[in-house]
Order: C-alpha cells, then sequence, then structure tokens
C-alpha cells in the first residue's frame, strides 16, 4: 500500500498512529550489553530505566514516539501534519525505496513528528527528529514541518519544545534540502518577534544542516549528557585534518564547554526541567 | 591569461595558439596566411560555441572552480568604487576567507560581502580556500547590521566550496553562526542581492545568501554539498562526483527551473574567466534594476516577501 504511494501522487493513505515498534535500538533478547561501559544489562531494567544505562548513565537513543511518551503528559499528545510525506523531486534513484523502508521499519512517515501536547499540564508545540529515519535528515517534508510547528506556536501563542536528531539535510533532495535551513530559519525569527518562547534541545546526534539552522536558535539549548553537536560530522573532520579528534570532541559537555549549550540535562530530568523552564516564562508571552 | 587549462578547453586554445603563430609568421616572414587565419578563426568560433554551448554539469562545476575565475576582490574592483575593506567579528578575529567593505556601486553606498578564494597556492592558503570559520560568518553579520542601521543596500558574492570542517570551526560553533546568519538575514530591514559567482558549496554558501534577489553567474554551481562529498556520503565513492553533477540539479538553469534563483547572469563565451570585464559588467547590468526595484519598496513589503521567497521552498505532498 505504501508503495503505491511514489506512483500516485494524487492521494496517499498514510499511518500516523502506528506504534512505533518497541526496543529499535536494544537488540531482541532479554540482555543488552552498553556500548559504553559494555555492562550487560537486563533490557527490562533498561527500559524501565528511560534506557539510560543503569551503569554508566549512558544514554541510549531514543525513537521519536518513545521520546514524546517520556516529556508529553499521558494522552496529551495530538500530532499535526502527519499527512505530509515526502517525494522524490530530483528522481533519485533508491530514494523512493529508502522512504518506504524507512517508513516501514521506523514505523513513523518522515524524520520529525510534530504536535501539541502538555508538559506538567502546561500547552506546547512539540516537535521530535528520529536519527533513524534515513539519518534523521532534513527534507522538504521536515523543513515544512518544522516551519508549521512555529507558525502553531505563533497562531496560539504557545512556546515551541524541539528535540533535535539529525544528520543533516537530505542529500536525495539537494537544493530543496538545503534551502529548508533558510526557511526553518526565517520561521523562527517572527516567532522570536511574537517575544514567544523555542527550547532547542540537541539529542544525539545532530550535524550538519540541523545544527546551522533550527537546532542552534532556541532562546535556551539543552542536550542530554554524551550527545553529538556538530556542524561537520567528526569522521569528516579526521578525514579532512587528517588527525584524531579528542575524546569527548563535539560532545554535549563539549559544546557547553565552548558556550553553545545551555545546560546538560540528564534524561529522567528532562520533563521537569522543561516544566521548570515553561513556567518561568508563563504561556511564552511577555506582557501578555 | 588562462594558466590553467580545463581538458576540454584545450582544442579551443590550441587553436587559438596556431592562429596566434600564423600572425606571427605572417608579420615576421611576410607571408600571407591571412585565408587560412580566416578559415581557422572561422572553426575556433564555431568549436567555442560548440564547447561553451553545451557544457555538461560537470564541466561548469570545473569552469566555477577554475584557477582564473573572477573573485568576488575583481567584481570590487570592477563594480564598486572607493572601496574600503571593513575587518574582523569584534568578537575573535579577521577571517580572511570572507571580504566585506563599503563603497559605491554606481554611485550609491552598498556594503559589499563576499566568499574570497586565492587564484594560486599562497593566497589560496592565505584565503583557506574560501572556506569561512564562525567569525567570517560573524563578520559578515556585523556588516549587514551595519547596513542596516545606514540603510546601504549589502550585495553578498558568493563562491566557496563550504564552511570550513575543522577543530577550531567546531569550538567557536560553525553551526551557530550559520544558523545566525539565515535568521538574521531574514528580517534584515535594507535589501539584500546576492549573487553566486563561482562555488556556492551547502550551508557555507547559503550564509550569504538569504537575498531578496538571488543570482547566478551562467556556470556558477549552487549545491547541497560538493559533488565530491554527496558522492562519498551516498554512494561512498567520491570518484563518482562527475555523475552526481548529474544526479544534484546544482547548475543555474537547474536552480531557475525549481524556483530557487530569480535570475541568471550570462557569462562571456568561453566563461568568466576569459573576460573578467564583461562578466562583471553583466553583473551590474543585471542586478541594476532589481536594486532600484527593492530600494523603492517600504519595509514591509521588503520583508514578507523575503520571508515568502524562503518560506514557500519546498516539494512535497500533502495527503
Amino acid at each position: 500500500m505504501l508503495k503505491d504511494l511514489f506512483r500516485k501522487p494524487k492521494y496517499v493513505t498514510v499511518k500516523p498512529d502506528k506504534p512505533a515498534p518497541a526496543k529499535r535500538d536494544i537488540p531482541e533478547g532479554l540482555w543488552v550489553k552498553c556500548s559504553d561501559c559494555g555492562e550487560i544489562v537486563y533490557t527490562k531494567e533498561l527500559e524501565k530505566n528511560q534506557k539510560v544505562c543503569l551503569k554508566c548513565q549512558f544514554h541510549f537513543r531514543l525513537g521519536a514516539r518513545e521520546r514524546i511518551a517520556l516529556v508529553a503528559d499521558e494522552e496529551s499528545f495530538r500530532e499535526l501534519d502527519s499527512n505530509l510525506v515526502s517525494v522524490n523531486p530530483l528522481g533519485f534513484d533508491t530514494y523512493s525505496e529508502k522512504l518506504i523502508e524507512a517508513q516501514e521499519t521506523v514505523g513513523i512517515n518522515e524524520a520529525v513528528i510534530t504536535g501539541e501536547a502538555t508538559i506538567n499540564g502546561q500547552p506546547v508545540v512539540i516537535g521530535v527528529m528520529d536519527a533513524q529515519f534515513i539519518m534523521g535528515s532534513m527534507g522538504s517534508v521536515v523543513g515544512e514541518k518544522v516551519a508549521r510547528m512555529f507558525e502553531r506556536g505563533l497562531e496560539k501563542k504557545l512556546p515551541v519544545v524541539l528535540f533535535a536528531a539529525s544528520g543533516g539535510a537530505r542529500m536525495q533532495e539537494g537544493i530543496l534540502a538545503l534551502m529548508q535551513m533558510a526557511k526553518t530559519s526565517s520561521v523562527i525569527a517572527r516567532f522570536n518577534e511574537a517575544g514567544l518562547l523555542y527550547i532547542s534541545f540537541f539529542t544525539d546526534p545532530t550535524t550538519g544542516g540541523v545544527t546551522a539552522s533550527f537546532a542552534s536558535l532556541g532562546d535556551i539549548i539543552l542536550a542530554e549528557p554524551g550527545t553529538l553537536i556538530g556542524f561537520t560530522g567528526p569522521r569528516v573532520i579526521e578525514q579532512t585534518i587528517k588527525q584524531k579528534l579528542p575524546q569527548g570532541f563535539q560532545r554535549a559537555e563539549f559544546m557547553l564547554e565552548h558556550g553553545f549549550v545551555d545546560a546538560i540535562v540528564p534524561r529522567q530530568e528532562i520533563k521537569t526541567t522543561l516544566a521548570m523552564i515553561l513556567e518561568l516564562h508563563g504561556k511564552g508571552v511577555a506582557n501578555g | 591569461m588562462a594558466n590553467t587549462v580545463l581538458d576540454f578547453e584545450r582544442p579551443l586554445l590550441e587553436l587559438e595558439e596556431k592562429i596566434a603563430e600564423l600572425r606571427k609568421f605572417t608579420d615576421e616572414k611576410g607571408i600571407d596566411f591571412s585565408e587560412e587565419i580566416k578559415t581557422l578563426e572561422k572553426r575556433a568560433r564555431e568549436l567555442k560555441k560548440d564547447i561553451y554551448g553545451n557544457l555538461t554539469p560537470w564541466q561548469r562545476v570545473l569552469i566555477a572552480r577554475h584557477a582564473e575565475r573572477p573573485t568576488a576582490e575583481d567584481y570590487i574592483k570592477a563594480l564598486i568604487a572607493d572601496f574600503i575593506e571593513l575587518h574582523g567579528d569584534r568578537s575573535f578575529g579577521d577571517d580572511k576567507a570572507i571580504i566585506g567593505g563599503i563603497g559605491r556601486f554606481q554611485g550609491r553606498p552598498v556594503t559589499v560581502i563576499g566568499h574570497l578564494k586565492g587564484k594560486e597556492t599562497k593566497q589560496n592558503i592565505k584565503r583557506n580556500f574560501g572556506m569561512p570559520h564562525p567569525e567570517g560568518y560573524r563578520k559578515a553579520l556585523r556588516l549587514m547590521k551595519q547596513a542596516e542601521k545606514f540603510k546601504r543596500p549589502v550585495l553578498c558574492f558568493i563562491d566557496t566550496p563550504g564552511a570550513y570542517c575543522g577543530v577550531g570551526a567546531e569550538e567557536r560553533g560553525q553551526g551557530e553562526a550559520i544558523a545566525r546568519n539565515l535568521m538574521e538575514m531574514s528580517t534584515l530591514k535594507t535589501p539584500v542581492i546576492a549573487v553566486v559567482i563561482g562555488e556556492g558549496g551547502s550551508g557555507g554558501a547559503l550564509a550569504l545568501g538569504m537575498g531578496d534577489r538571488v543570482f547566478m553567474l551562467e556556470n556558477s554551481v549552487y549545491s547541497i554539498s560538493s559533488p565530491e562529498a554527496f558522492a562519498t556520503i551516498l554512494w561512498k565513492d567520491a570518484t563518482r562526483a562527475g555523475e552526481a553533477t548529474e544526479k544534484m540539479k546544482m547548475t543555474a538553469r537547474d536552480l531557475q527551473e525549481m524556483g530557487i534563483i530569480d535570475e541568471i547572469i550570462p557569462e562571456p563565451l568561453g566563461g568568466a574567466h576569459r573576460d573578467y570585464e564583461t562578466t562583471a559588467r553583466n553583473i551590474a547590468t543585471a542586478i541594476q534594476p532589481h536594486l532600484e526595484e527593492l530600494i523603492g519598496l517600504r519595509f514591509e513589503e521588503l520583508l514578507a516577501n523575503r520571508y515568502q521567497k524562503f518560506r514557500s521552498i519546498g516539494v512535497y505532498q500533502e495527503g
């Protein structure tokens, strides 16, 4: 059914509410090995601990739906623009197939899910990117959904909370993908002029065109411990300068040290931290 | 003039050399070769049309990167009177991969900002091959805000393989610097005209590219990444760069068809590197009426149009 999507450009059926397949980061089985400390942890324990290693506090990556479940109040999330789907504007071979594959394996339509929700009772517009969906890359749909989030925030005078996770602009959409950086940044400029609050949250990994546009433009910029944050990815830098990069380079702690992140927030504290910030800003309107 | 000869240009250059030789012969030995010269000249003209009239995207990339291709500095010399270069970002340093300053374009004070490559190795090292660090983008932004204050239009020349990737660039926030430029340019209260003059590589190009009007020289390119990086990312094979250019849709015509740019500025036959003056004149002719039009707009209108221009880019389905 989804395969027809790219042949019949007129009308599509999407499955926005298909639940994300559980345990995507974690191999099937009862036990999982922490990719940081090597500790073997009981999967159920790990899940219960919000996918944070019980021994070393390593933060496993979360899918977009898992993240929403973690941050938004139960049953409060109402998805927006789930009917926006990517096409293959440059006629790039294998892109259409890649999209279908990503939709089927990751269980979401695009690399970002957006919607309205409440966080400890406070209404927000929320967006969460998923690095598993074609590297969380930004094509026209991601750019459009992000732009519409801020427009929704403007319209309803709501703050925006956006969790970034991306390898950058989506190569298969060429210059159109690059221009989403311009689009999202323009909308944020307007959002700012209205005096509304934008909290940007870096999650692992965020690089390229997303770092170089909306993710870096938050009034308050937060990150999970250990998150890779950069413009150029570390592998490309190593190839370019032909040197090994120092331990911790481009990690959240490094970015904090260099002044590009306001605070590092462990997963267990994200919701309460966001709620506190939201409360300090009222509904986000200065003299509202 | 061209020291660096591209392979596909070689037959033409050889022919031109032959013509020059025959002329020399005519002068020195007094033998009349005028018929032969005429025939060869005719053939050269046809060859020129043949070569440059049917350039492949990859050939355009090579022309856009040509060592002798005029740079922002050349166009400033040709088009901007009383140019005063202004340096530094007031925070970290002066990035020589970006040139910026004030001067007069057709009598009107303007701010000019451009990526700047060098033409030979030493210059290129000084200019970091036109790949800016964050302080370059911050210098550009500072000059744009200054232009806004003094109500000067901004003219940007885009010519970079991309923002520099390195340790210092990351430490000083390359991503943040580019993001901020995009956001600030979208609401800059003065007309902005951007001209892609050579390579428009990725976010590092776009960071000077949010113009009310965006132009491209005929043989310039503008893309999400270099074709080499594109081939590496998608096919793990940088040698397929040529093939990548066919897929990427990065020529001026491609971008015009997609509605990303407003106008293509013609280059003299043979490319900008063969005739700086004509190219500079073509740029002036192309941007002049647009500049007039933009200056005549109220800010609200100017900004609303600019917003709409970038807000509307994207191709997707809404089911």
